[in-house]
């Protein structure tokens, strides 16, 4: 028996002296649901690609504290069930601190119960207002409200004295969103709408539309949508010789979008995350660094530019990263040092969290660009 | 700008999308009076054609018109191919199992499109600049003319085509009845096969010649080729005039139903046109009986 006893006292020993081991550089483990493939993929593959990559380099240069961070990436492909059912698995058998995502507002919105159940912070990359409006103790977000990118453009309109507005919106979640601030705000700016006119995502003509505005009052024309729509909305503004002013949204502030319209795309004008303009800021701009490190990294991993939705999951990793550095280690910790960050200049731009704001941007996280000679020029 | 002008700019953007409804059409009323197939895949071949295009344009630098034929040669192939594949096989199966046949492959093809090419969309350059030019109060682009032409070109080509030649003539007795075509020596399979050839080729050119102005990618087949389908059903599946027509009047009503009424009603009002032909004139608008299927 005492042999026994002893080989148990071994073990009880050995098992300790592992777990000593083990604590010392044990990693901190967060989660990340993005919808990789899916109708999303365009968001969720920047994002995965950016958060590794973000995650890569900072274990690389010694990980936060000593304590490397290990990523825990899992699909969506867009459908909500099933990022529930993730995001589950993510907190009870990954037992990760915090998660990163959705890519979309959807996902968002059905996962944001669940991770306020078990109460671990959720850093969400998508865009609806309503993720963090009203306030959850739990969730944050990183990419910027349309209600910032409608401002931005209704006080464009004001300075120049356009208040006879016509716009034009996509019939699908972005479009409706979008028309709903531009209605919900033209009167703060002294816009009156002319024409509330629609659009089929996959609608080919949308000369009958932009005829009605011809024929209308208006000053100018804002138009709501992503890819291809807005493409085609150009066009036919230059087919029917339209001569006003015409504003798209952020939801088109990509090169694709200059590639689908051609010519058709010069002279137009919209709000846009700083991404796409890195290079042209001044240097004095905070987030100048932040922007120059993170579109230069991507280019030199994945051989094409950084991208807006890559840049909601650098903030989100950048941010997690910060409230950790903070000597934040369990979920409850990293919840209430997320919500002290102030003046983090990071992609989407200068985050400042507080207890009643949990989307920590203002309206100069947008900059004004112009379309010209197929580039991007600022506007002011 | 006054109430005519609108007026003139909604007709006229109407002609030239129904022009391309038409073109649609025309393949789908040619696959079904040479089989009795309802053939759903014709809005892929649509989209091949641009797809197909836009490969060899932007990926292989060929000029636009050495693209635009193999674009024209590579979809009619294809549909060779399907009909080869897909169709022939079966050839004792239902009406109604070659029509779920055809569904299953334009998923096929539009799943083969998106793991090929992608998911984006893209542009083709236009044919002739982007100057527009203004007839009668409303404004066009140079493409709408080729869309003009082109389509009336086919139509011409093709009505000499189904009169005047001997494939044609075939192509005519299968419509009327295939077994009497086969007891009098027409090789009714070859028939089949070609009017694949055909539907697919038109189809294709379709494809190509709106891809400057509406843009491509791959799942566009699924809405051009229902409203084809529509424009077939209003002309009474012919061959002819009748499938044209039916496309005009269709993207006519669709441009006014936007432009008047809302434009959320758009795709609507061409689905209502449909319900209300299959309901009350299941013949077509054009036609008086069964037999004038051509």
């Amino acid at each position: 028996m005492k042999i026994r006893s002893v080989s148990y006292i071994a073990v009880l020993l050995a098992l300790l002296f592992f777990a000593g081991v083990s604590s010392a550089a044990e990693s901190i483990r967060i989660g990340a649901l993005f919808s990789v493939t899916g109708p999303p993929s365009f968001l969720g593959e920047p994002e995965r690609n950016t958060a590794q990559m973000v995650v890569d380099e900072i274990n690389k240069a010694g990980g936060i504290k000593g304590r490397p961070l290990e990523l825990v990436v899992y699909d969506t492909s867009g459908d909500p069930t099933k990022a529930v059912q993730l995001a589950t698995k993510l907190i009870k058998d990954d037992k990760v601190v915090a998660i990163i995502g959705p890519s979309t507002t959807g996902e968002t919105m059905a996962v944001k119960p669940v991770t306020e159940k078990e109460q671990i912070p959720l850093i969400s990359c998508a865009a609806g207002s309503k993720i963090t409006d009203p306030v959850n103790p739990w969730t944050f977000k990183t990419a910027q409200n349309d209600t910032l990118a409608v401002a931005r453009i209704f006080e464009y309109l004001q300075k120049r004295k356009l208040d006879k507005v016509a716009i034009l919106s996509v019939s699908d979640g972005f479009g409706a969103s979008g028309r709903e601030q531009l209605k919900g705000q033209a009167s703060k700016y002294g816009i009156t709408l002319v024409v509330d006119d629609t659009f089929g995502p996959k609608d080919t003509d949308m000369t009958a539309q932009l005829t009605k505005i011809r024929g209308s009052e208006a000053q100018a024309i804002i138009c709501w949508g992503t890819n291809p729509g807005p493409a085609v909305v150009a066009k036919n503004v230059r087919q029917l010789g339209i001569k006003l002013p015409l504003f798209m949204s952020h939801g088109v502030s990509s090169k694709k979008f200059i590639e689908l319209a051609g010519e058709a795309a010069e002279g137009i004008i919209l709000p846009s995350g700083r991404v796409i303009v890195a290079d042209l800021l001044p240097a004095s701009d905070a987030q100048k660094k932040s922007l120059m490190a993170y579109v230069q990294n991507y280019k030199h991993h994945y051989n094409v530019e950084g991208d807006h939705f890559g840049g909601h999951a650098w903030d989100a990793v950048m941010l997690l990263k910060k409230a950790l550095e903070q000597g934040a280690d369990t979920p409850a910790s990293i919840r209430d040092q997320l919500e002290k960050i102030s003046g983090f200049a990071g992609i989407g731009g200068v985050f400042g969290f507080s207890p009643t704001d949990h989307a920590g941007l203002t309206k100069d996280a947008f900059v004004l660009v112009e379309i010209k000679n197929r580039d991007w020029v600022l506007v002011d | 700008m006054d109430f005519s002008q609108q007026i003139s700019q909604y007709i006229l953007s109407g002609l030239a999308t129904g022009a391309i409804y038409a073109l649609i059409g025309l393949g789908f009323a040619i696959i079904y009076n040479s089989t009795g197939i309802i053939n759903f895949a014709q809005g892929e071949f649509v989209m091949l054609g641009g797809m197909f295009g836009v490969y060899f344009h932007t990926v292989h630098n060929f000029n636009l018109a050495v693209a635009l034929l193999l674009a024209i040669l590579f979809a009619a192939v294809s549909g060779v191919l399907f009909e080869r594949l897909a169709i022939r096989p079966l050839r004792r199966a239902t009406p109604l199992g070659l029509v779920i046949i055809t569904i299953g492959g334009s998923i096929l093809v539009r799943g083969l499109a998106m793991l090929v090419w992608g998911k984006d969309t893209h542009a083709l350059p236009t044919f002739s600049g982007d100057e527009p030019l203004s007839l009668a109060g409303a404004t066009l682009l140079p493409q709408h003319m080729w869309i003009f032409a082109l389509t009336v070109l086919l139509i011409v080509l093709s009505k000499l085509f189904f009169q005047f030649t001997i494939t044609g003539k075939a192509l005519r007795a299968c419509a009327v009845n295939q077994r009497a075509a086969g007891l009098v020596g027409i090789d009714v399979r070859r028939m089949v096969m070609f009017s694949f050839l055909l539907a697919s080729g038109m189809g294709a050119l379709a494809g190509i010649i709106i891809a400057p102005l509406t843009m491509t990618s791959y799942d566009v087949g699924i809405m051009l080729g229902l409203k084809g389908f529509c424009a077939a059903i209003i002309g009474g599946m012919s061959n002819g005039l009748g499938t044209v027509l039916g496309g005009l009047i269709l993207g006519v009503l669709e441009a006014l139903g936007a432009g008047l009424i809302s434009s959320g009603y758009k795709d609507a009002v061409t689905f209502i046109i449909l319900l209300l032909i299959l309901f009350l004139r299941p013949q077509g608008l054009f036609s008086r009986g069964e037999s004038e299927r051509v």
